[in-house]
């Protein structure tokens, strides 16, 4: 069931053998349009299989393929320098900045101490980093809550509709986070959202505004959250055989039984699976709880980038997105482990 | 059922839409202050983003920022998802994670290690380290669809053009090119649409001399409300609301998104 999972982010296509327990199988957490071309259904490689007709439009599988001739190596070289100079190479950078020596008021020059790494470990920043762990899980169970229900909903409606939702879902997700945040602020705000209206109506005494706030954060972290969450969801529920349902509704199981009892077990990798994968996105927002909480609702990303431009502590700032990164790969890595699972099973 | 399944359908709808309904009353309020019911109907704050030389301005840069760097990503991914796709390579599975890092970590990692980077070169706050870093960072989106493309790729039609006597180069011109162009289409175009989008990046590595369109909001946004910024999402809403109506009515957006086959057959 969770075979696609993977794919759809790409990785897996290559060579299912070779890569079934690498970190590498599991995708991007933020999927995006372009993630999510569809692989061949497995129903469909499987007929095409036993009508002999094996490789045909399924590529080739590693060992079938031809040995690089020296050119090959020549064409990687433009892609491979790019990547090893601007990714890698700043990450390294980042790594001996965060032991470098900060000068108070100025920028920072090359050491080789602790500080920075012990002031990760006191209070204020121990704080941010569990705060954004604790309101990415939430704003991940939220999404996946509604979500999930709504995905399968969807993948069961007639092409209309199905499809207008798909497009609502997109746009959604092509917004931007300064988009999201700012027209958050407007629902939420005195001036002209939902607090004012209701007052309009009669049905508060006086308008409040309801950010910035806890659950104004929670709120737009779920927002741009839920669309990736549809996206991760959404092949897999199309692939859930509609006879599995029909035959427990003919046993005699009520549809909400059957969403429980039978559509919701099923599912349980790909809900993990998603679950996980929004976590990590939401970990990485900047502009929603920048825009929509106090100080105190920051996440890891402004504590961050706020190190940077506001009290130019790049070693410091360091250490932490170190910090951020391990977590993140954590997540990641437990993400392919109940990817490979599931497809054992499958 | 039909009732939850109704009144899911519209929590959903409703929660998807909401915040971008009271963003389209107030970018078409007459008043320059957000107040409700709207004072009346206009459209200054749409011509403003035309005629006011900031907002155009920030325009242009992320139009160039963004056509640039989507470009300078499909460079990067496009030989290498071919390279790693057709031959037998032994560290492949470590290129294609190199590749897909970058955007896999939280942007905030990405938009240090530039800034760490461009401080220790020396080459502080120019409009190509932001195009550099984004064409990296995004890079991973065409490498991801031309990958998809090579692998629901017929094989068979390379090698005839081998067996016909086209040398790699000419192959590669001639026949896998045209075939893996509509997923170097994609990948360019997602790639494009968040290069625009992008804050966190640009903010760091160059916000205080590159002002992109996201930075020119965010900093509307901290001395105050303008209603601009209403009008501005709003044009972003349609044309990525444009885009996707067109995908799905001359494309197949269901099996972009990974629909399954069957279902797509079981629908029409």
């Amino acid at each position: 069931m969770g075979k696609s999972f993977g794919r759809r982010h790409g990785v897996v296509l290559m060579d299912q053998s070779s890569w079934d327990d690498t970190l590498a199988d599991v995708g991007p957490p933020r999927p995006s349009p372009g993630d999510a071309v569809s692989p061949q259904s497995s129903r469909d490689t499987r007929a095409k299989r036993s009508s002999g007709e094996t490789s045909r439009g399924e590529g080739r599988a590693i060992s079938e393929r031809r040995a690089a001739p020296p050119g090959a190596y020549g064409v990687l070289a433009f892609p491979v320098a790019m990547l090893v100079v601007f990714f890698l190479v700043p990450f390294a950078i980042m790594v001996a900045t965060s032991f470098y020596h900060r000068i108070e008021g100025a920028f920072y020059e090359p050491a080789f101490e602790l500080a920075n790494w012990q002031r990760v470990f006191t209070r204020v920043p121990l704080e941010r980093t569990l705060f954004s762990i604790w309101i990415s899980l939430l704003a991940g169970a939220l999404c996946i809550a509604v979500a999930f229900p709504f995905t399968y909903f969807l993948t069961r409606m007639r092409r209309r509709p199905h499809v207008t939702l798909l497009i609502v879902v997109m746009s959604a997700l092509s917004l931007s986070e300064v988009i999201v945040a700012f027209s958050w602020s407007v629902l939420l705000g005195r001036a002209a959202g939902l607090p004012n209206i209701l007052a309009w109506l009669g049905l508060a005494d006086e308008a409040q505004a309801w950010q910035p706030g806890f659950v104004a954060v929670l709120l737009g972290l779920s927002y741009i959250a839920f669309p990736y969450c549809v996206l991760t969801l959404y092949p897999q529920l199309t692939r859930l055989d509609p006879e599995v349902t029909e035959a427990a509704q003919t046993l005699g199981a009520s549809p909400w039984r059957t969403f429980w009892t039978v559509v919701v077990p099923i599912m349980r990798p790909t809900i993990v699976a998603g679950f996980l994968l929004v976590f990590v996105f939401t970990l990485g927002s900047y502009l929603i709880s920048f825009f929509l909480g106090r100080p105190e609702h920051w996440t890891l990303s402004v504590y961050i980038s706020d190190q940077v431009s506001f009290n130019a502590n790049v070693p410091f700032a360091s250490a932490m997105a170190i910090l951020l990164t391990v977590l993140s790969l954590v997540v990641v890595v437990i993400v392919s482990i109940v990817e490979s699972r599931t497809r054992r099973l499958v | 059922m039909r009732a939850v399944r109704a009144s899911v359908t519209a929590i959903a709808v409703l929660f998807l839409l909401a915040p971008l309904a009271v963003v389209a009353v107030v970018s078409f309020n007459e008043s320059r202050y957000m107040d409700f019911p709207p004072d009346g109907f206009s459209f200054a704050w749409y011509t403003e983003l035309i005629s006011d030389t900031g907002w155009r301005g920030s325009i242009e840069t992320s139009l160039l920022i963004a056509v640039t760097s989507a470009a300078l990503a499909v460079a990067i991914a496009t030989p290498l998802a071919y390279v790693l796709r057709t031959y037998r390579i032994r560290l492949s599975p470590l290129l294609y994670t190199l590749g897909i890092l970058p955007f896999m970590l939280p942007p905030v990692i990405s938009a240090l290690g530039a800034t760490v980077f461009w401080n220790a070169t020396n080459h502080i706050g120019h409009i190509e380290n932001v195009i550099v870093s984004h064409g990296i960072f995004f890079s991973t989106l065409p490498l991801v669809t031309i990958s998809l493309a090579m692998e629901t790729m017929d094989p068979s039609l390379p090698e005839a053009a081998q067996t016909l006597g086209a040398d790699h180069r000419t192959t590669f011109r001639t026949v896998t090119m045209p075939l893996l162009l509509p997923s170097m289409v994609s990948g360019y175009a997602a790639a494009f649409v968040l290069s625009l989008n992008e804050y966190i990046i640009s903010f760091l590595v160059a916000g205080f001399s590159v002002t992109t369109l996201p930075i020119k909001i965010v900093n509307g946004l901290r001395y105050g409300f303008e209603p601009t910024i209403a009008a501005v999402s709003i044009v972003f809403i349609m044309i990525a609301a444009t885009v996707f109506t067109l995908f799905a009515i001359f494309g197949n957006l269901l099996r972009f998104l990974g629909a399954d086959p069957a279902v797509i057959e079981r629908q029409r």
